[in-house]
């Protein structure tokens, strides 16, 4: 399967961060990454769109469904949210959109941090499989994947993105 | 070797001791414990994680300080907490540690924090209990409490994040202290390359040195050039016998005065597991001195505290796991 170039995806979504920004005023917005690869999207918006907007990173793990089956993952991140939640116009962004369950996750550690104005959600690529009514605002591109498929962004030394597909 | 605490698959089942706990353990806690830190500081201060589990903390000794830390810790996982000082309940009617223990299990608890005066009560207590059931080790006689031993280490990187570069010194009474041993394990283990400990010889156990440590019997050369200051607690209440002249005197040759502390290194950081006996081992002005990390270590004990029970209570149930990453 050819796969997208994740640069140039991320190019596209950039600019519809940017009109997001715009019409919601950059002042009244933030952008927060959902670590990891959310995290290195959300660095590279915030360095190509030169503007001044607050910005934070959730890992969501405390919020998972599936703590119960998998316990913690061996290395979390702290979540890092250093601006007001309350009335802010939120921007998630994730780099692969699957079941919903980590959107879930990562709205109710928002939640607990204030009531933001709106959440809208923006990522990479969407593969295909929610199990939850949740859809992301701005998508990249869409693949649909079967379920033994993975997708998964990388960062190579340079910055540089790339995505790679298994098949388990 | 046979490590009571991990599961089959390497995995923290029990924290009883530091003692044998693999770096890769002690560094995940100290790193899940970095995400719990911020929690404190939201507007809601909880996160879902223990929703629905019971966790027990059962006294067999009394310990408010410990025992306050390890409610909030279990309260902010959302979990529901019961608090049993069995000093003055069933077993002063005569009931036995397993009786207690086995009622618990059968009022359905998810775990238990458990502080004995007994060296080795949280081990026996989690031989016993089913696979379901995790046993925290809250103090237990003169061997460990594994929670102290890692909230110290946490505070210690968090100030000075290079342990492979820190000279530390233990100060005081190294013989009945359960935390000493729990720090000394942590701090080698993690990579510190210099453990001191400066006490007088009536306060030290014999063949201390072997737990890889220098020591010292005299604060100026002891604290020579260190990074981090460990107080520990004169125990009065474990005091028996003549080890010591008098309080004063003790505080003449080895409490912590703000002249002591210009041995150390200008930034070295002091630190206290509390409750501190000031004018003993420490002297106020340095307690609240600049230098001084002791309320940090026990706002970091909660998110240490969370980190443990995480971990141990996470991965438990035993349905197929569902859903992938995103």
């Amino acid at each position: 399967m050819q796969l997208p170039d994740p640069e140039a995806l991320l190019t596209d979504i950039t600019a519809r961060i940017q009109a997001q920004l715009a019409a919601n005023g950059p002042s009244n917005s933030a952008l927060v990454g959902i670590h990891s690869g959310g995290v290195w999207l959300m660095q590279r918006i915030l360095k190509s769109i030169k503007q001044d907007v607050a910005y934070g990173t959730l890992d969501a793990a405390l919020y998972r469904d599936d703590y119960a089956q998998r316990g913690l993952k061996a290395e979390p991140k702290p979540s890092q949210i250093p601006f007001d939640v309350q009335d802010k116009h939120i921007i998630l962004i994730d780099d692969i959109f699957y079941t919903g369950r980590t959107t879930r996750a990562a709205m109710n550690e928002l939640f607990d941090y204030g009531r933001p104005a709106s959440v809208t959600l923006a990522v990479l690529i969407n593969r295909g499989g929610a199990e939850l009514p949740i859809l992301p605002n701005i998508v990249g591109a869409e693949i649909l994947l079967k379920p033994h498929q993975s997708l998964q962004l990388s960062q190579d030394t340079k910055g540089k993105l790339h995505l790679s597909l298994e098949t388990n | 070797m046979y490590n009571p605490q991990l599961d089959a698959d390497g995995k923290l089942k029990h924290l009883l001791t530091i003692e044998g706990l693999p770096k890769k353990i002690l560094t995940q806690i100290l790193d899940t414990a970095e995400t719990f830190v911020g929690v404190a500081e939201r507007d809601i201060k909880k996160v879902p994680l223990l929703r629905g589990k019971t966790v027990c903390n059962i006294f067999f000794e009394n310990s408010t300080r410990t025992r306050t830390t390890f409610e909030i810790a279990a309260k902010r996982l959302s979990a529901d907490v019961i608090n049993l000082n069995v000093g003055t309940s069933s077993q002063s009617k005569g009931e036995t540690i397993l009786d207690t223990v086995d009622n618990l299990i059968a009022m359905h608890a998810d775990m238990f924090v458990v502080r004995h005066g007994q060296s080795g009560a949280a081990h026996f207590i989690a031989q016993h209990v089913p696979d379901n059931i995790s046993v925290i080790n809250a103090g237990d006689g003169r061997h460990a409490h594994p929670t102290q031993g890692l909230l110290d280490v946490f505070t210690v990187r968090r100030y000075k994040p290079e342990m492979h570069n820190l000279r530390v010194a233990l100060v005081g009474d190294v013989l009945h202290s359960r935390v000493a041993r729990s720090e000394i394990h942590a701090l080698t283990t993690l990579g510190v390359p210099e453990v001191r400990v400066i006490a007088p010889k009536t306060l030290l156990p014999a063949g201390v040195e072997k737990l890889g440590v220098q020591v010292f019997h005299d604060m100026k050369a002891g604290l020579r050039d260190v990074d981090v200051i460990m107080m520990l607690r004169l125990q009065n209440e474990r005091m028996s016998g003549a080890l010591l002249p008098s309080a004063q005197e003790y505080f003449k040759t080895f409490g912590l005065t703000q002249e002591k502390l210009e041995f150390a290194k200008p930034d070295a950081i002091v630190m206290h597991p509390g409750p501190m006996n000031r004018g003993v081992e420490i002297d106020s002005s340095v307690a609240d001195g600049h230098q001084s990390v002791i309320l940090p270590q026990v706002t970091f004990g909660i998110a240490v505290r969370m980190a443990v029970m995480a971990i141990l209570a996470g991965g438990q149930s035993s349905g197929g796991s569902t859903g992938g990453s995103a």
